[in-house]
């Protein structure tokens, strides 16, 4: 469908001047996006290898910080997030069969279903905030495990606070370390989740921008590559999260509750 | 090199995968629930890497794409591999043996 | 056209990039790949001198064994700050910002790099990571060693870690972003008949070096970002008080930055497989096995890692496995050597300026390479370990190597970049300058290791003085090796003999476009035919369609 140019001298407006044809440039620019999705993969990944590490160290910590979040939630997004990618698919789709309505109209579902995703993230962050499994002594109200948060059990205080006053002689009591490698599976929990939201807002804005430009109606059989590209990069946030589900929501579920 | 102009999926396929892909969380969310023992997260990741695949090889047009297209994703996870492995025999392998006979 | 002759005197074309535009605009939005080139040779030149100034106080204060010059928390802060600025700001992006940028289009045979923006973009990432590090040089410095360990960086020091980790985070994005430009281009946009096996060896260096900065990169940056997530929120990722591991840090840090040592390397290498066939004007020998050694030390590269860390901690069972690794990572690096030599032997050789540079280069790289293999060695590496032994070894594959080929390949290509000769004479002065003084620096430097100096420590007994005070010696002579050419090549913009289009009688599409070469690089798009490196069997230039 992308053809070079149509007569000798007559180039696509959106060729660019390094480019000797359309069909260079799109596969440039695809692979370019590739290369580009390579190092999101090792970045992620360097992430995912940290956590491994940890789940293998510290399991039953994991298993009790896996257990205490939302497996419903998680798994409703993930049906979620799997409708955006098809729904992105289609966009890509209409784009390379010239319906300008039908891109319109693919690339707000996918908007709509990426924002239900992290809005449902929101409302996952602010269980944990208010159950006091934030990591760290920064934000909110300090994190502890032993059920209550510090507000209503002054007593027990939070980790950090607790450590600093400990002296090296006193051994660490087995609820301390537990605690600690707790708040490590949710130092984990909020920075993957965290990238990975960071990513879909960067593509929420990556999609308000193709939608302008698919309302305008550039994008037609033989110059689709920007939406090529953002369905990408939208499928690759995807497929992040296929794994983030089963790795942070489902470590020995059999075991706990819903 | 790049012949997606001349076959691409159709919305066809695309719910197809779309189903699948549904089939393939719905599976993973009930499986996690029965007691596997060892082999729980090992059937999780499988059924996320079959997920992870079909969404390369159709949503992202891979399968219509060119040879270096594919080189390149394979690059791509198997340096993740070596990064993961690596790192993994330093830490499995640091109580093999004692290092002194007390 | 574009044929060499010999007989009228070369005059500048009347039209090239450098005259193409004027207004700093035109500079500073330009998309033209080398004028992006001179971007960065102006930035990562300001950043090498500021690692050379921290270098320099480094180096005063060693003078004497009871460190008079300044306190602890303040060498610790100049070896890091130099660390930091030679790494990240200076050697990472020297060869490939500003040669590859320049010649890559030009040797593969077309009008731009495959993302002209990008690569605009790339450069502006490099100035704000540069800005950030920058800051936090002027509001007290940090540290921490260029190597940011862990818990040390996250919960105990006192200085901007934050502002200067951020600093490299951004620069490493500049890092990807040329890498896969490079990539692209390489892949999809050579001219007609550049075939791989025509391409000249410094694409498949550029190339090879490419691959490492976009799978190593990423890794730097997320470990980075957790170090400054571990800092801010006081959260235990890394710090074994809070149930963290330190040694994990080591092994995310070391994933990159071993194989960044790679990155700095191999562009260099792709400069002497240039430099030493022309002056030679003999063909490289073994054209296949010096391409393919650059995508085995780019592949071998990032599974050594943790030759870094023999003492830290890990398990005598990996280590022996990443020990052998790092044998096997030195072959390919042979392989080149030895290929270099061989096209030496037997050929033509004219000691110019560039040539004096690649000569060095393989010397100095082949007693740096060797020394590696001692740190290699499990048994030894105990003993040498954090030693001066090791900061001689990076500096003789890092100064005697890369720094070497970056100024020889500086000197080969300023004609094709300016239009104009640099004055042969003081450059071969300022070449034997360097290569003295940098062996009367960083030789006493393995004694001093061998003998048990730690490195990173700003006193020493007493014994070690008269090797320090050499050291010292030889840095002083090696600064003037390094300010000559700012001098000279400053000199040669308006005085400088012109060049014409080639002045070396190389081969390689870049010498048969004009000097400098327009904007789009090429009046018309060139075809090839000719293998690479055809020296000695014609000595016309290759006609060009």
């Amino acid at each position: 469908m992308s053809t070079s140019q149509t007569t000798t001298g007559e180039h696509h407006p959106a060729l660019a001047h390094q480019f000797d044809s359309m069909e260079q440039q799109q596969d440039a620019s695809t692979f370019g996006m590739w290369v580009f999705l390579l190092t999101e993969i090792m970045m992620f990944g360097g992430l995912f290898t940290a956590y491994l590490i940890y789940r293998i160290k510290y399991y039953p910590a994991f298993v009790a910080g896996s257990t205490s979040i939302s497996v419903s939630w998680g798994f409703a997004n993930t049906l979620v997030l799997i409708g955006s990618s098809f729904t992105m698919a289609m966009a890509v789709w209409a784009a390379q069969t010239g319906r300008r309505r039908g891109q319109v109209w693919f690339l707000i579902g996918t908007m709509i279903l990426g924002s239900a995703f992290l809005g449902v993230k929101a409302k996952e962050y602010y269980d944990k905030w208010d159950e006091c499994h934030i990591p760290g002594h920064i934000i909110g109200k300090g994190f502890n495990t032993w059920g209550g948060c510090s507000a209503e059990n002054p007593k027990l205080g939070n980790i950090a606070d607790e450590i600093r006053e400990k002296t090296p002689s006193e051994p660490e009591t087995s609820a301390v370390q537990t605690a600690k490698q707790t708040e490590i599976f949710f130092s984990f929990y909020f920075a993957m989740t965290g990238l990975h939201a960071f990513h879909m807002i960067i593509g929420l804005g990556l999609l308000t921008w193709l939608l302008l430009r698919a309302n305008r109606g550039e994008f037609t059989g033989q110059y689709f590559t920007p939406m090529e590209l953002g369905g990408l990069y939208w499928h690759f946030v995807d497929i992040v999260w296929i794994f983030l589900f089963p790795l942070l929501y489902l470590i020995s579920r059999h075991k706990g509750g819903a | 090199m790049s012949d997606h102009t001349h076959s691409h999926p159709t919305p066809g396929l695309y719910a197809i995968i779309l189903v699948t892909l549904v089939i393939g969380t719905c599976a993973t969310w009930a499986i996690a629930f029965v007691d596997l023992g060892i082999w729980n997260p090992v059937v999780a990741l499988t059924i996320a890497v079959i997920k992870a695949t079909l969404v390369i090889l159709f949503f992202m047009h891979v399968f219509y794409s060119s040879k270096l297209t594919k080189l390149t994703i394979s690059a791509g996870f198997f340096w993740l591999l070596i990064m993961i492995t690596m790192s993994l025999s330093d830490y499995l392998t640091r109580t093999f043996l004692p290092l002194s006979p007390k | 056209m574009s044929t060499a002759t010999t007989t009228p005197a070369p005059v500048m074309p009347a039209k090239h990039f450098l005259n193409d535009n004027y207004g700093i605009r035109s500079w500073l939005l330009t998309k033209d790949h080398k004028r992006i080139a001179i971007l960065y040779l102006f930035s990562i030149s300001f950043f090498f001198l500021l690692g050379g100034t921290f270098a320099a106080l480094i180096r005063l204060h060693l003078l004497t064994p009871n460190g008079e010059l300044f306190e602890a928390d303040t060498y610790n802060k100049l070896f890091t700050m130099h660390g930091v600025n030679m790494v990240f700001f200076f050697l990472i992006p020297s060869v490939p910002a500003v040669l590859g940028n320049f010649l890559v289009p030009i040797m593969v045979g077309t009008k731009d790099l495959a993302f002209p923006k990008i690569n605009l973009l790339s450069w502006y990432l490099y100035m704000a990571g540069g800005t950030f590090s920058m800051i936090a040089m002027v509001t007290g410095g940090v540290d921490s060693g260029w190597t940011f360990y862990a818990p040390l960086s996250s919960g105990y020091l006192k200085t901007h870690v934050i502002m200067l980790a951020v600093g490299v985070i951004i620069a490493g994005f500049s890092s990807i972003f040329t890498g896969l430009n490079f990539i692209v281009t390489v892949h999809r946009m050579r001219a007609p008949g550049m075939t791989w096996g025509r391409l000249p060896l410094f694409v498949w260096s550029n190339y090879a070096a490419s691959l490492i900065m976009i799978l190593g990169t990423p890794v730097i940056a997320i470990t980075l970002i957790l170090l400054a997530l571990e800092r801010g929120f006081h959260i235990g990722i890394f710090d074994p008080k809070l149930g963290g591991d330190p040694v994990l840090f080591q092994h995310m840090f070391w994933f990159y930055s071993h194989p960044a040592v790679y990155i700095m390397i191999l562009p260099g290498m792709g400069v002497i497989s240039e430099i030493v066939p022309c002056f030679s004007r003999k063909r490289i020998f073994g054209y296949s096995f010096v391409a393919f050694s650059s995508i085995a030390i780019a592949v071998f590269g990032f599974v050594v890692w943790a030759h870094h860390m023999f003492v830290a901690g890990i398990s005598v069972y990996s280590a022996l496995v990443f020990s052998l690794l790092s044998y096997a990572v030195a072959i390919p690096s042979a392989v080149k050597v030895f290929n270099w030599t061989a096209t030496m032997y037997k050929g033509a050789i004219e000691m110019t300026t560039p040539m004096l540079y690649a000569m060095a280069f393989i010397g100095l790289f082949t007693i740096g390479g060797l020394t590696g293999l001692f740190l290699a060695a499990l048994g030894l590496d105990i003993h040498i370990h954090d030693t001066y032994f090791v900061i001689a070894h990076f500096h003789y594959v890092m100064v005697g190597g890369m720094v070497t080929a970056y100024l020889g390949g500086l000197h080969f290509w300023w004609p094709k970049m300016t239009g104009r000769m640099y004055p042969e004479a003081p450059a071969k002065l300022a070449a034997i300058i360097t290569f003295i003084g940098f062996n009367l620096t960083f030789f006493p430097q393995f004694i001093l290791g061998y003998m048990g100096m730690p490195r990173r420590y700003w006193a020493y007994p007493p014994e070690f003085q008269v090797l320090n005070v050499l050291s010292s010696a030889g840095a002083s002579i090696l600064s003037v090796g390094f300010i000559l050419p700012l001098i000279y090549f400053i000199w040669s913009l308006k005085y400088g003999e012109i060049a014409g289009d080639n002045p070396w009688k190389a081969t390689g599409l870049e010498w048969e476009t004009t000097s400098p070469p327009p904007t789009h690089n090429f009046h018309e798009i060139p075809v090839v035919t000719k293998e690479p490196y055809a020296y000695g069997e014609e000595e016309e230039v290759p006609v060009v369609h």
